[in-house]
C-alpha cells in the first residue's frame, strides 16, 4: 500500500501551535511526503530535533524520534546515526539550533560527513522566545533585542556547511513547496552529510519589523529574492546582496564518516579514495 | 584484543576501559582532557577491535550528547572526562536522567576550580555530581578507591544504569586514575552483565514511558518495531511532549522513586576496623585509601578509631552514615575538598554527634600523618 505523508503525522498531537503564516507547516509537509515518496517506513527513520519553533516538529511526527536540548540536534543523531547506521536519521533545526547555539557540532557534522540529513529552517530570528536575533539574522535588522538594527553580519548557512565539507548543500524556501520535497528527498538520498536550508517566513516577528506583517507579502519576498544557483553565480556583488541562491549548491561524493571509520581501522586504508576532498 | 584475565598490573583509568568493554559498550564518545585521557585512547584502540566506535567530539556537550543518541539507538556507550569537562555536560546529564537514557559518565576529579590545577587530584565535584544539571533529579555516582574498583564499579556502573535507565557517574580522581597496582580480571562468565529491559507488550498502543509497579520504564533501542519518542521536554507516557501539572510532577516523582526505592540495592559501603570505635572516620575515593592506614596508625598507638567508606556516594548512604553517627563518640570526614561530603553527613546527625572536617585543597592528596593528627586532636 502506498504510504501518504498522513502516515507520518500524529494526529493526537494535531494541530500543531505554529503561528498563522509560519512556512514551519510547509516544511513538515515537505519532510512528511518525502518520506512517504522514499517509502521509508517511520520505525526506520529517526527524526531529530532541537529547540525552539521549528524544535516543535518531533512531536508532530509518527516516527521514532529525539527531541534534544538546544543546539545539540546534530550531537546526538550523530551518535544515534553511528551505533546504528541501518537508521534513516534527519535533523530539524532552526537557525537558532543549526548555527547559533549549534554552530560548533553543525561545521563538525559536516566535516566528519556523518550520513545524515539536516533541514534548516531559517526565520532569520528566534521564533519561539519572542523574535530576538540570531546568527543568521541580517545587518541592521530590527529584532527584539537589536531594536535599532542588529550590529552583525548573519552567517550564509549553506556557504558554512560547504566551507566544513558537507557532501550535499542546497537551499530553498517555503514558497517553492514542490522543490522543497524534492531537495529532502534527494538529501535523504545522497551519502554523507546532508543539508537543506529552507528560508521560512516568521511574519509574527522578523515580518514584522523588517519585510512585512503580512504572510502574503512574505511569500512574495521569498519568491523575488531567490535565484536559481547558476543565475546567482553570473549575478554582480550588488546584486547577490539583494538575493539569495536556491536549488543544489553542492554535490559530492565524499565518503561518510562511519564508512571511513570501518576501513581504516579494519587495516584497509582505502589510499586510492584520499581524503575526499582530492587533497 | 586479547582480554586481560586473572591478576593483572595497570593503571586505574585502563582498569576502566576493560570494564567498560567487558559490560559490553560499544561507543565512546568524548573529548580529552587530563587526567582523564588513558580513557580515551584506550578507547580508540580497543573498541573497533570488538565492533564498537570511538568518536571524539568538539566539545564535551556534544561528546555526552553523542553516547546519549548512541545509547537510544541501542549501544551501551560512555564518555571521559574531568572537572572542565564535567562542567559541559551537565546540561546533556539532565536531558539523560530527564528521558532515561543510560550512560556511563567516567569523572577523574582534578583540582579547581575552573581550569585549576589539571594534574592534580581533587574531590571537588562531589556536590557537581549531585546537583549539576538543573532541576531536580536523582543520580547515581560512586567512587572507586583502587584500580580493582575503578574495574567493578565501572562494571557495576553499567549495570545499574541499564537496570535503573539512569545516567551512573563514576567519581574517580587523579591518584586512583593514574595509580598503577593489581587487580583481578574475573573469567567472562563470571561477570554479572545487566541489560536493559525490553517490552513485552503489543506494538499497537505501546507507550515506552509507561511503566508497572517497578517504575522502570522497558524501551527498546530505535529501529524496532515499537516507535520510541525521546524528549528532553516535559512528556507523558508515550513520549510526547504533555505540559499538564500532574504529567509534570507525576514523571519528577517517578524518576525519584524509582532510585530512591532501590536504595539498598544501589548503595555500597565497607566498613573498616574496629566495629565499636570512639571515632568514625567517613572517606570515599583515594582519601579513603589514607584513612585506612590512619585508622592502622590509631589502632597501633591504642586509639579507638574506624572507617565507613563510602562506596556509592549518590544516593547517599544515609541509614549507614546515620548508624555510623548513633555509635561513634565523634565522625572525621577528611575529604580533597572545602566540606562536601561533611555537610550530608551533617545533615543526617540527628544525634548531637560532634562532626569534624579536615580539607585539603592544595592540589596534594591527605597523608595519613595529617588524618592521625586530626585524629589525635579530636580524640584529645
Amino acid at each position: 500500500m502506498a504510504l501518504s505523508y498522513k502516515d507520518y503525522l500524529e494526529p493526537s498531537q494535531l494541530p500543531h501551535m505554529w503561528c498563522p503564516g509560519c512556512g514551519d507547516g510547509i516544511i513538515l509537509r515537505a519532510y512528511t511526503e518525502a518520506l512517504a515518496e522514499l517509502e521509508l517506513a517511520p520505525k526506520d527513520v529517526v527524526t531529530v530535533t532541537g529547540i525552539g519553533c521549528w524544535g516543535k516538529a518531533d512531536d508532530y511526527v509518527s516516527t521514532q524520534a529525539f527531541h534534544g536540548t538546544h543546539g545539540r540536534a546534530l550531537a546526538f543523531a550523530t551518535g544515534i546515526k553511528t551505533a546504528n547506521p541501518d537508521l534513516t536519521v534527519v535533523t530539524l533545526m532552526g537557525d537558532g539550533d543549526a548555527v547559533t547555539i549549534g554552530g560548533n557540532h553543525f561545521i563538525h557534522a559536516a566535516r566528519r560527513n556523518i550520513n545524515l540529513t539536516a533541514i534548516v529552517t531559517n526565520n532569520y530570528n528566534y521564533g519561539m522566545t519572542g523574535g530576538q536575533y540570531s546568527a543568521t539574522t541580517p545587518l541592521k535588522s530590527k529584532t527584539t533585542t537589536s531594536p535599532n538594527g542588529v550590529a552583525e553580519p548573519g552567517f550564509d548557512v549553506c556557504f558554512l556547511a560547504e566551507a566544513a565539507g558537507a557532501n550535499f548543500v542546497a537551499r530553498t524556501t517555503v514558497y517553492h513547496a514542490v522543490a522543497l520535497k524534492n531537495l529532502i528527498k534527494e538529501a535523504i538520498l545522497h551519502p554523507g552529510f546532508s543539508l537543506v536550508e529552507v528560508i521560512s517566513p516568521c511574519p509574527t516577528y522578523f515580518g514584522r519589523f523588517n519585510v512585512h506583517p503580512s504572510p502574503v507579502n512574505m511569500m512574495n519576498w521569498l519568491k523575488d529574492k531567490a535565484v536559481p544557483v547558476q543565475k546567482y553565480r553570473e549575478m554582480s556583488a550588488e546584486e547577490q546582496y539583494e538575493h539569495f541562491a536556491v536549488g543544489k549548491i553542492v554535490v559530492k561524493e565524499r565518503p561518510d564518516f562511519y564508512t571511513t571509520y570501518q576501513r581504516i581501522n579494519g587495516g584497509q586504508v582505502a589510499a586510492e579514495e584520499g581524503d575526499g576532498n582530492g587533497r | 584484543m586479547n582480554r586481560p584475565v586473572g591478576v593483572q598490573f595497570m593503571q586505574g583509568n585502563e582498569a576502566c576501559v576493560y570494564a567498560a568493554l567487558d559490560a559490553g559498550a560499544k561507543f565512546y564518545g568524548g573529548y580529552p582532557i587530563t587526567p582523564s585521557s588513558e580513557i580515551a585512547e584506550l578507547s580508540a584502540k580497543f573498541l573497533p577491535q570488538v565492533d564498537g566506535v570511538y568518536l571524539q567530539m568538539e566539545d564535551e556537550i556534544g561528546s555526552i550528547a553523542a553516547i546519549i543518541g548512541a545509547s537510544a539507538a541501542g549501544k551501551k556507550a560512555y564518555t571521559a572526562t574531568s572537572g572542565p569537562g564535567f562542567s559541559l555536560m551537565q546540561e546533556n546529564l539532565g536531558m539523560a536522567v530527564y528521558a532515561e537514557v543510560p550512560v556511563v559518565l567516567i569523572n577523574v576529579m582534578r583540582n579547581g576550580p575552573s581550569t585549576g590545577l589539571a594534574t592534580r587530584p581533587a574531590q571537588g565535584d562531589v556536590m557537581q555530581a549531585r546537583w549539576g544539571t538543573h532541576g531536580d533529579h536523582p543520580i547515581i555516582a560512586l567512587s572507586p578507591a583502587s584500580v580493582q574498583e575503578c574495574y567493578d564499579l565501572t562494571l557495576r556502573a553499567f549495570n545499574l544504569s541499564e537496570k535503573y535507565r539512569i545516567p551512573v557517574i563514576l567519581l574517580s580522581d587523579e591518584v586512583i586514575g593514574h595509580m598503577r597496582e593489581s587487580l583481578t580480571i574475573p573469567e567472562r562468565d563470571q561477570l554479572e552483565i545487566v541489560n536493559r529491559k525490553l517490552p513485552d507488550v503489543p506494538v499497537a498502543g505501546y507507550k515506552p514511558y509507561q511503566t508497572g509497579e517497578d517504575d522502570i520504564p522497558a524501551i527498546p533501542p530505535y529501529g524496532t518495531e515499537y516507535i520510541v519518542h525521546v524528549s528532553s521536554s516535559c512528556h507523558d507516557e508515550s513520549g510526547y511532549s504533555h505540559s499538564a501539572p500532574q504529567t509534570a510532577d507525576k514523571l519528577v516523582s517517578r524518576l525519584h522513586r524509582k532510585i530512591e526505592k532501590n536504595k539498598q540495592d544501589i548503595v555500597q559501603v565497607e566498613w573498616f576496623g574496629p566495629e565499636q570505635a570512639d571515632l568514625t572516620l567517613i572517606a570515599y575515593g583515594a582519601v579513603s585509601r589514607v584513612a585506612k592506614q590512619a585508622v592502622v596508625n590509631a589502632q597501633a598507638q591504642g586509639l579507638s578509631v574506624n572507617l565507613l567508606r563510602l562506596i556509592t556516594i549518590w544516593p547517599f548512604a544515609d541509614d549507614e552514615v546515620q548508624a555510623a553517627l548513633a555509635k561513634a563518640k565523634a565522625v572525621l570526614v577528611p575529604e580533597l575538598n572545602l566540606g562536601q561530603v561533611v555537610r550530608e553527613v551533617e545533615r543526617l546527625n540527628t544525634f548531637g554527634t560532634p562532626i569534624h572536617a579536615l580539607s585539603r585543597i592544595d592540589g596534594e592528596i591527605l597523608l595519613p600523618a595529617q588524618i592521625m593528627e586530626k585524629i589525635k586532636e579530636v580524640l584529645k
